[in-house]
C-alpha cells in the first residue's frame, strides 16, 4: 500500500470552479434584452459567454492542478 | 405526419446508417480484447483517451432526444426553456470534482457501476441496490426516448404513422443496434459516436449560417420570436420573466447535479483511461454546450420561419425540410438517428452492468465466473433495449416522458450518498437509504401534485411561495432525513469499509 499524502490542492482551483455558480444561479442578472451583441439578446449572449468563460476556469485549474503534481 | 417518402433524403439517411452499422461491428475488433470480460465489454477496457473520450462523453450526455426535446421547448416557451444552457455550464465543475475519485476507487477495486463503489465503501449491499434499483429505473424511460427521437426524424423523411410503413423502420434500426451493441460492447458507441458528433456538428454549423441568413440575420429571428412567443394561447416570453427565475436556476442545478449519477454517464467516465482525461475533459466539453446553445435557438428560427408542427417534437425535423434542400435534410436526419444510437447504447450497456453486478451476482447467482458475468450483461441488454422497444411501440408516448421527468427526480436522489461516499464517509448507510427513501417518495408526490405536467413544483410557506425543481426539494428533504437519523442509528452495522483514502487519488494505479 502506497503510503503519502495526496497532491495539495491549491484553493484558487475551488475559486474557479465555483465561478459560473455565481454567474448563472441569479437569473435576475440577465434577463433582459439589451444590450443586444450582434442583434443578440443580453439574455442569451450572456449565457453564451459563460461556456467560455467557464471551459477557459476549468481549463486553468486543470493547469494549476497539474502543475500541483496531479 | 405521414407523407409523402423523400426518397433523396431516405437514401442519404439510408447510406449513413448503414455506414455506422459497419462501424458498429466492426468496433469488435478495435484495440482487441477478450470482450467475455465485463471490464472489456462494458467500459471499453477502461482505456480511452481525452479524445475518444471527449467524443464518447459529448454523444452519451447531448441525446437525439436532445436535439428534439431542447428546440421544441424553447419553441414552445421560449427563455424558459434555455435552462439546458447553465445546465450543462454548471454540470463540468462537479464533473472535475467527483468523477476523478470515483474513476480512481473504481479502477483500483475493479468496480463497473456507481452501486459497486456504494457497495464496497458502505458494506452494504441495501444501499447499493437501491442505487442500481434507481438507476436502472431513470435509464429505461431514457433510451425509450432515444428511440422517440428516432421515430420523430423517421416520420420526417415519410415512414411515420402507425402500422408496418411507421413501426418497422424502428424496429429494424434498433435490431442493428441491438445485435452489434451485444457483439463490440461500449466500443461500439465509442467508435459511432466519432462520426455522430461530426455529423452533429456539420449540420447545426450549416443551421446557424444558412437559416438565419434566409429569415433576415439574428435580430429578426429574435424579433418574431418574440411576436410569436406573445401570441400564443399561452404566452411565452424571450426574456426570462422574474417569476420564472427560482425554477430556471434550480432546473440547471439540480439538473447539473443529477447529470452524472445517471448511469450511463457514469459508464463513460469509468471507460476513460486517467482521471486527468476526466478533468481535462470537464474544460473541453463545453464545446458541445455551445453547440446545444445552438440547437435551443432553432426553436426561434422555427418561429420565425412559421412552422407550425401538429406536436412540438417535430420542429427540429419540420425546419431542415422546410430550409435544407433534401439531400442535406436527409444528412442531417442521419445525424439525429445516430445521435439515438449512442446514448441508447451506453445506457443500455450501463442499465446491464447494474442488474449483472448488483442485483444478479449480490442477490442470485454469487458464485458466477467472470465470463459468465459478461454474457449476463450481454443478454441484459438486449432485454433493456426490447424493453425500451416496447414501451414506444405499445404505450402511449406521453408514458415515457413522464417517467423520463420522474427519472431526473429519481437518479438526484443518489447524489447524497455518492458524495458522501466520495468525500468522506460522514454517515451510516441506514441513514443514507432512509433519506433515498424519504428524498423519493416526496420527488415523486411534488410531480404527481402536478398531474405529471412539470418537474416544477410550489412550496408555499404562509404567503411566501417559493417555485423550485422537484428534484431539489426532494434532495434537500434527503439531506435533512439522513442527518437526522445519522445520529438515532449511530454505528450500528455500520459495514466495513473495502477502500482506503489512497484508493481515491488518480496515480493510485502505480
Amino acid at each position: 500500500m502506497l503510503a503519502r499524502k495526496p497532491p495539495q490542492r491549491p484553493k484558487l482551483v475551488y475559486v474557479l470552479l465555483v465561478l459560473p455558480f455565481f454567474g448563472l444561479l441569479w437569473p435576475a442578472l440577465y434577463s433582459m434584452d439589451a444590450p443586444r451583441l450582434w442583434q443578440i439578446p443580453f439574455f442569451y449572449w450572456y449565457q453564451f459567454a459563460w461556456i467560455f468563460l467557464s471551459a477557459l476556469s476549468t481549463g486553468c485549474a486543470y493547469l494549476l492542478d497539474s502543475r500541483h503534481g496531479r | 405526419m405521414a407523407g409523402e417518402l423523400k426518397v433523396t433524403a431516405l437514401a442519404v439517411f439510408i447510406a449513413f446508417f448503414a455506414l455506422v452499422t459497419v462501424l458498429g461491428f466492426f468496433a469488435a475488433r478495435w484495440r482487441a480484447a477478450d470482450l467475455g470480460h465485463l471490464d472489456e465489454w462494458g467500459l471499453g477496457g477502461r482505456r480511452f483517451g481525452t479524445i475518444v473520450s471527449w467524443f464518447l462523453l459529448g454523444g452519451d450526455f447531448y441525446t437525439a432526444y436532445t436535439v428534439i426535446a431542447v428546440p421544441a421547448l424553447v419553441w414552445g416557451v421560449g427563455a424558459a426553456g434555455f435552462f439546458a444552457l447553465p445546465y450543462t455550464i454548471m454540470v463540468y465543475p462537479i464533473v472535475y470534482l467527483l468523477m476523478p475519485r470515483l474513476w480512481a476507487v473504481a479502477r483500483r477495486h475493479g468496480y463497473v457501476t456507481a452501486a459497486d463503489f456504494i457497495h464496497g465503501r458502505y458494506g452494504n449491499r441495501w444501499l447499493a441496490l437501491a442505487v442500481a434499483l434507481t438507476g436502472i429505473l431513470a435509464t429505461m424511460p431514457y433510451i425509450a426516448l432515444q428511440l422517440l427521437g428516432m421515430q420523430v426524424v423517421l416520420a420526417a423523411l415519410g415512414l411515420g404513422g402507425t402500422g408496418i410503413r411507421g413501426e418497422l423502420p424502428l424496429v429494424i434500426a434498433f435490431a442493428i443496434l441491438a445485435l452489434y451493441t451485444y457483439k463490440s460492447g461500449l466500443r461500439a458507441p465509442a467508435l459511432i459516436a466519432l462520426v455522430k458528433d461530426v455529423m452533429i456538428f456539420i449540420t447545426i454549423f450549416a443551421a446557424i449560417v444558412i437559416i438565419p441568413e434566409a429569415l433576415g440575420g439574428y435580430g429578426a429571428v429574435f424579433d418574431a420570436a418574440a411576436t410569436g412567443l406573445a401570441a400564443r394561447a399561452k404566452p411565452g416570453h424571450l426574456i426570462l420573466p422574474a417569476a420564472s427565475a427560482g425554477a430556471y436556476a434550480s432546473l440547471a442545478l439540480g439538473s447539473a447535479m443529477a447529470a452524472f449519477m445517471y448511469p450511463h454517464t457514469v459508464t463513460a467516465i469509468l471507460s476513460s483511461s486517467s482521471g486527468s482525461v476526466i478533468r481535462r475533459n470537464a474544460a473541453l466539453l463545453p464545446a458541445y454546450t455551445f453547440l446545444l446553445g445552438l440547437i435551443a435557438l432553432l426553436g426561434y428560427m422555427a418561429i420565425a420561419a412559421g412552422v407550425n408542427p401538429t406536436v412540438p417534437s417535430q420542429v427540429v425535423p419540420l425546419l431542415f425540410l422546410k430550409m435544407f434542400p433534401q439531400w442535406f435534410a436527409g444528412f442531417a436526419f442521419a445525424a439525429i438517428a445516430i445521435s439515438a444510437l449512442v446514448p441508447a447504447a451506453i445506457m443500455s450497456i450501463a442499465a446491464a452492468n447494474l442488474f449483472t453486478r448488483n442485483i444478479y451476482r449480490e442477490f442470485i447467482n454469487p458464485s458466477v465466473t467472470d465470463r459468465g458475468e459478461a454474457s449476463v450483461a450481454k443478454l441484459v441488454s438486449l432485454v433493456v433495449k426490447l424493453g425500451a422497444l416496447g414501451f414506444i411501440l405499445f404505450l402511449p408516448t406521453q408514458f415515457a416522458i413522464n417517467l423520463q421527468l420522474l427519472g431526473g427526480v429519481w437518479i438526484l436522489q443518489t447524489f447524497p450518498a455518492m458524495l458522501d461516499g466520495l468525500y468522506g464517509r460522514r454517515f451510516n448507510a441506514w441513514a443514507l437509504l432512509t433519506g433515498w427513501g424519504a428524498g423519493m417518495g416526496c420527488g415523486t408526490a411534488m410531480v404527481l401534485s402536478t398531474g405529471l405536467k412539470s418537474a416544477v413544483y410550489t412550496v408555499q410557506i404562509g404567503s411566501y411561495s417559493l417555485s423550485a425543481y422537484a428534484a431539489l426539494f426532494a434532495v434537500v428533504v434527503n439531506f435533512i432525513v439522513t442527518l437526522g437519523v445519522a445520529p438515532l442509528v449511530g454505528i450500528q452495522g455500520h459495514g466495513t469499509d473495502r477502500t482506503v483514502e489512497e484508493d481515491y487519488f488518480e496515480d493510485s494505479m502505480t
